[in-house]
């Protein structure tokens, strides 16, 4: 029975440093969620007044991000701005900036779609109660905007967390990476070490991500 | 009395552990109009729901020309062919013209020929008044048309009887009548129909018999003049109530 | 900027932005036939087969391309399936992307009213038939928008090709950077065949979608 990679695994410190390198991609989603989820609400929120300027800008930065690959971004971000302006951005320092980005512009979009949604005649009973505008905000329009919005916003964390693994493609040294590693120091005691340790990356991302797509729909399917 | 060409006897309908029809059983004759009526939620259109085969059932059984009406009967097709039926609302095919939607089961189900089942659909159309409306599409009619549509669609198929479920529940109130008009039509050209209405003035108009259904069987029967001027149960006098207003002050 | 540049490597991001459109329209074609058989496994509520699509559902869904390619190409021969860098960018597209057709055509189906199954039913439709002329031709329409939405997301994830040596937009820009250092020009190269690719796809995406909206069939 040839080894396919489970002995490779358990030597030395390979799993630790296996998950060592998904704490490095998932410190970058993390890191990058944490900003884009604050500044995608506001954005979003601003997409909704009636200010045209205001909402082309935003409708072109939103459409500028999203119809780029996300590998495009972090290549323009990478190595565009060490030509451009002479910085040396690390690879971990353009994968948050790019990941920041693209995710305030996904998250914006989803708030948008989230308050539009709320159909007029919410905002018109609330103001022939007599609610102020904030009122009508705090208890009509804001709790039911939150129900569509939460379970969304879990899911683009995961969207999050499988867009850094491409952070292995401007150098920085992630998960996939040291499997890289791994196989490489390994090349003539295991041959097909390849097969088990991708596996096991394979794994570890469906592990880090499968749960928070379970909350996700549990939301969904509570709050529909 | 003649005999019966539909019979429903003992039937027993539950949706888990609430069983909504217990017992129920009658027979529809031939050219006979029963309008079933009762308070909402009383299992009327269950009722016809079951006879279509569109709810398992669970006890007794349901008869068209003595052929047992289930859903694991082969002969199912066949015999919902027989049996017409048009819903509260919304059930035309939203992706077809008004022709389409009445051609596509004489076509597809009963094989006959386009050009015949055309003809056919286009003089039904004439008759309930909408025969320019043939080629526009369900969104471009008003409810009461759509309804009338649907009447059509359900004739198309040569039913021995018809099953009408609510038929003008959703409709706004002017458009009610443009409906009716076309069932009263239908009785007198004849037809067997079971009819589930709200409509007491219509119930009245139509029927040959009035059932009135409560707690899952018919607490009482009988041609319309009777059960609308003596209602001879509480439950039934209770219910007719409902329909008149009297000043409080 | 270097337009001397930019006109020689043309050719080069012309003959990348074909792979790059060719294995990306066969990997969604084959996404759609995949999710196809998912849903109607689905619909249909086939034992054993569900259970494996529910799972092979999660598991497409949950893991990013990248980490789907790696064990592919560079796992799977291993233990002697291999497959040459185009096959695997197709297949490894077709899995990724299978889910997510599934599961735009699950909700397609899924807001088709249950009283149009019925109306067919009682109109002595069968099962088939009822499939056939009733359901799948509003789900189609319905699903519009997702799938959509689906083709433009597949067609960017074709941007990690690169990472099993497929000769696509990202592996030219690459290396041409770290040829020539002509950072600038390869980067506007990248963009621009992106763009050229992706703009007219997003462009028909929305122009359906306002056509299903708005021609919609509605009530």
């Amino acid at each position: 029975m040839p080894d396919l990679g489970l002995s490779v695994l358990l030597k030395g410190k390979n799993l630790a440093r296996l998950l060592g390198g998904l704490g490095v991609a998932l410190k970058i989603s993390l890191i990058s969620i944490a900003i884009s989820l604050p500044l995608g609400i506001i954005l979003g929120a601003l997409m909704t007044w009636k200010n045209p300027v205001c909402r082309a800008i935003l409708r072109c930065y939103l459409e500028i991000i999203r119809i780029m690959p996300q590998l495009v971004l972090l290549f323009l971000v990478y190595f565009g701005t060490t030509r451009a302006f002479g910085w040396n951005l690390s690879g971990e320092l353009s994968a948050v900036i790019v990941f920041t980005l693209w995710g305030t512009a996904e998250m914006a979009d989803l708030v948008r779609g989230a308050l539009v949604s709320i159909p007029l005649h919410q905002y018109e009973s609330a103001a022939a109660l007599g609610l102020t505008r904030r009122q009508t905000y705090q208890y009509v329009i804001l709790p039911q905007t939150a129900r569509r919005l939460l379970p969304l916003s879990i899911n683009l964390i995961t969207r999050m967390i499988k867009t850094t693994s491409l952070v292995v493609m401007i150098g920085v040294v992630e998960v996939l990476k040291v499997a890289q590693q791994i196989i490489e120091a390994n090349r003539t005691s295991s041959p097909n070490a390849a097969f088990g340790i991708y596996l096991v990356v394979f794994l570890l991302y469906f592990l880090a991500c499968w749960p928070i797509s379970l909350l996700a729909r549990y939301l969904e399917e509570k709050w529909r | 009395m003649p005999e019966p060409i539909l019979t429903v006897s003992h039937l027993v309908k539950r949706f888990d552990a609430l069983t909504v029809l217990n017992d129920v059983s009658f027979g529809v004759c031939k050219g006979e109009v029963i309008v079933i009526v009762g308070p909402s939620g009383c299992g009327k259109s269950t009722l016809l729901r079951c006879i279509n085969a569109l709810e398992p059932i669970q006890g007794g059984e349901i008869r068209l020309h003595g052929e047992r009406i289930a859903a694991d009967n082969r002969n199912l097709s066949t015999l919902r062919q027989k049996i017409g039926m048009v819903f509260q609302s919304y059930d035309l095919f939203p992706h077809m013209t008004v022709l389409d939607n009445i051609l596509l089961a004489p076509t597809k189900v009963q094989r006959r020929a386009k050009a015949e089942a055309k003809e056919e659909a286009m003089a039904l159309l004439r008759r309930v008044g909408l025969s320019e409306k043939a080629n526009s599409f369900p969104r471009q009619l008003s409810g009461g048309q759509k309804q009338r549509v649907a009447i059509v669609r359900a004739l198309c198929m040569h039913p021995e009887i018809l099953l009408f479920d609510e038929v003008t529940a959703a409709l706004d109130p002017e458009m009610v009548r443009e409906v009716l008009e076309v069932i009263l039509d239908l009785a007198e050209q004849g037809r067997t129909m079971l009819i589930v209405t709200h409509e007491m003035q219509f119930a009245r108009a139509i029927a040959d018999r009035v059932l009135f259904l409560d707690g899952g069987n018919f607490v009482e029967s009988g041609p319309p003049e009777e059960f609308f001027a003596h209602p001879q149960t509480e439950r039934a006098q209770q219910f007719l109530k409902t329909f008149t207003f009297e000043r409080k002050r | 900027m270097s337009w001397e540049f930019i006109m020689t490597y043309l050719p080069l991001y012309q003959a990348a932005a074909v792979l790059t459109v060719k294995i990306g329209f066969a990997g969604i074609a084959l996404s759609i036939l995949v999710g196809l058989g998912c849903m109607l496994v689905q619909y249909e509520r086939i034992p054993l087969l569900r259970v494996i699509v529910g799972a092979y559902i999660e598991v497409s869904r949950n893991t990013p391309l990248l980490i789907q390619l790696f064990f592919i190409y560079y796992g799977l021969p291993k233990i002697g399936i291999s497959t040459d860098a185009a096959t695997c960018g197709v297949f490894g597209l077709a899995f990724l992307g299978g889910s997510y057709m599934a599961e735009a055509f699950r909700s397609g189906i899924e807001s088709v009213a249950p009283i149009q199954e019925e109306s067919a039913y009682s109109l002595g439709l069968n099962r088939f038939q009822t499939m056939r002329y009733v359901i799948l031709p509003q789900a189609f329409s319905m699903s519009v928008p997702s799938f959509m939405a689906n083709v433009i997301f597949l067609l960017k994830e074709t941007s990690v090709f690169s990472a099993i040596s497929l000769m696509d937009l990202m592996f030219t820009a690459k290396d041409l950077i770290g040829l020539y250092a002509k950072t600038t020009e390869s980067l506007f190269l990248l963009v621009v065949f992106y763009l050229l690719i992706l703009l007219p796809v997003s462009l028909l995406g929305s122009l359906l979608e306002r056509r299903v909206r708005y021609a919609g069939f509605g009530a």
